[in-house]
């Protein structure tokens, strides 16, 4: 059995709001994520999931707990993480291209040949071959989402972090992103933490799903998907995956002291 | 009965009148793009036309309120290289002004947005400079600093250099959270954060902060002037009004508006060369 690469252990995080009251965003968080994993995260709104992602990231330091990676607690940021956010956050002065080698400059301070071939191989696999030097607001946001993904694995990290990284795009093109995101994965295989308010979203696309509670955020239960890879459109329609969306469901709305 | 009888001419009187409408309305079109495209400049010239009118019918005396045609004529009466040394005078000031407003407000704005110990004790300060009007302040910098123009500069730069600040500030902070976390999440340090994301992310907010300094870069000049000065537009204004040459003072005027306009447009070219991007995309 390979050793996890993230773990939490016993994770807690509380926050001072502004009017000085303690708010417990997360609470004895502890699961593993395996080499290769896809694990979705899901939970209500404020119940700590981004919390969680800049845990991992090294930007913030948990107040109780620890999270590891490959066994060392996180301190400060590492390399071998990327990240996609909810919104692209695409820098307007930059063009496609100079948008994916951004994290080649903003740490290195230049951008190579070899970076830009590279960058141009992810455009391909994100399947914007064509749109290298086109500027950023010519581009739908599926196309952006799409450059911010290309960036995020201009670096080559092992773990890809995704904060709701399709709830901004429409419903047709949320799919089609979900099955872009897979075929990726499958050709650059990472630890992925993908966090979404979807049920459907999370089935389709994890291995396993981490349900959690409302404030404080806490591990409510974490569902195997054993849905069979790779995934494709028949799946939606899979019994096994209408039966574990709805037992999702009906676990999201119980009451915590039901469950 | 009453129904139809009330519904015939309804339906027959659009077709009626479609028929003359049709090409009047053709007329009408090209009238308005017409009309779009001329329009600022009819309406200048009729303004202008009912001033020159305005003077002859009601005889307005010309040291009350000069007739175009006499600040025309009053313009011309000044030989070339006399305007030429004032504009200079003028400019010169200004464009330092602007200049020294800009190297000291960008680094201040970002040393603001920086650190909150700075911006908690710095901030007051500006401000109160801010609320000083520089106008009754001028005569104090002039006896300071001598006759030269190193005053003027000072009070253009005075004039000039808070909106700059200001505005940079709020597009420093303006910045989404999620491109400084990339950024601390790439280690990347805080002069890239600042020079990388920030201060491009400030551009626009910065330009539209120096499209309003130059008005007030010109202002500046000319109060400086109104103080203390042998050269320059604001001189020649005060000048022409001792001797009750208004026309020649409001020539004077009209070539500071000039001067104004000039510079605004400037940096919309400057903006339009250098960062294009920061223009609304219909704009480009
Ligand atoms: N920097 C902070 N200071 C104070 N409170 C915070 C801070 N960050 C998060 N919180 C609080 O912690 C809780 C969890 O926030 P978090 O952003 O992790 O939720 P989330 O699950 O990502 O929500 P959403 O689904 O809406 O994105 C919220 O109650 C939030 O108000
Ligand atoms: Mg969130």
């Amino acid at each position: 059995m390979q050793p996890p690469v993230i773990s939490f252990k016993r994770l807690g995080q509380v926050f001072e709001t502004a009017a000085g009251r303690a708010v417990t965003a997360l609470d004895g968080v502890s699961f593993d994520i395996g080499r290769h994993e896809f694990v979705a995260v899901l939970g209500p709104s404020g119940c700590g999931k981004s919390t969680l992602l800049r845990l991992i990231a090294g930007l913030i330091a948990p107040t109780r707990g620890s999270v590891e990676i490959w066994g060392m607690p996180v301190t400060e940021p590492r390399d071998e993480i990327g990240i996609v956010f909810q919104r692209p956050t695409l820098l307007p002065w930059f063009d496609v291209l100079g948008n994916v080698t951004f994290p080649m400059r903003h740490k290195y301070g230049r951008v190579g040949e070899a970076e830009r071939a590279r960058a141009r191989e992810l455009l391909a696999l994100v399947d914007l071959a064509d749109f290298a030097d086109k500027r950023i607001d010519e581009l739908s946001g599926g196309m952006q989402q799409r450059v911010a993904i290309a960036r995020a694995l201009l670096l080559d990290p092992d773990i890809l972090l995704m904060d709701e990284p399709f709830s901004a795009l429409d419903a047709l093109t949320r799919d089609e992103m979900s099955f872009e995101l897979l075929r990726i994965w499958s050709e650059r295989p990472k630890t992925v933490l993908f966090i979404t308010h979807s049920i459907p979203e999370a089935v389709l696309l994890a291995d396993r799903i981490v349900v959690m509670t409302p404030r404080p955020g806490r591990v409510r239960e974490i569902l195997d998907v054993p849905l069979p890879r790779p995934r494709s459109l028949a799946t939606l329609t899979d019994p096994t995956f209408h039966a574990l969306a709805d037992h999702i469901r009906g676990t999201l709305f119980s009451r915590p002291a039901a469950a | 009965m009453s129904d139809t009888t009330a519904a015939a001419p309804e339906t027959t009187l659009p077709e009626t009148d479609a028929a003359p409408t049709a090409p009047a309305a053709g007329v009408g079109t090209t009238l308005l793009a017409w009309l779009d495209r001329f329009a600022p400049a009819l309406a200048f010239a009729a303004a202008l036309a009912v001033w020159e009118a305005a003077t002859w019918v009601f005889a307005i005396p010309s040291f009350l309120l000069p007739a175009p045609s006499a600040i025309v004529a009053a313009g011309l009466a000044t030989p070339a290289e006399v305007w030429l040394g004032h504009i200079w005078a003028t400019l010169r000031v200004a464009l330092m002004g602007y200049l020294l407003a800009i190297a000291v407000s960008v680094p201040l704005a970002v040393a603001l947005a920086s650190s909150r110990l700075l911006s908690r004790t710095l901030y007051p300060m500006l401000v109160v400079v801010q609320s000083t009007p520089i106008v009754a302040v001028a005569p104090i910098i002039v006896v300071t600093l001598g006759a030269s123009d190193l005053p003027r500069v000072v009070i253009t730069f005075l004039i000039t250099f808070f909106p700059i600040v200001v505005s940079t500030v709020t597009g420093l902070l303006s910045t989404p959270e999620e491109l400084i976390e990339l950024s601390r999440s790439l280690r990347a340090g805080r002069s890239r954060e600042i020079l990388h994301i920030r201060l491009p992310y400030a551009v626009p907010h910065l330009v539209s902060a120096l499209k309003i300094s130059t008005t007030l870069a010109v202002i500046g000049a000319v109060v400086a002037e109104f103080v203390a000065a042998e050269r320059g537009l604001g001189f020649f204004i005060l000048f022409s009004t001792s001797f009750f040459k208004i026309p020649a003072a409001f020539a004077g005027l009209v070539v500071l508006v000039a001067i104004s306009l000039a510079l605004f447009r400037l940096v919309g070219l400057a903006q339009k060369m250098l960062v294009p991007w920061s223009l609304p995309k219909s704009e480009r």
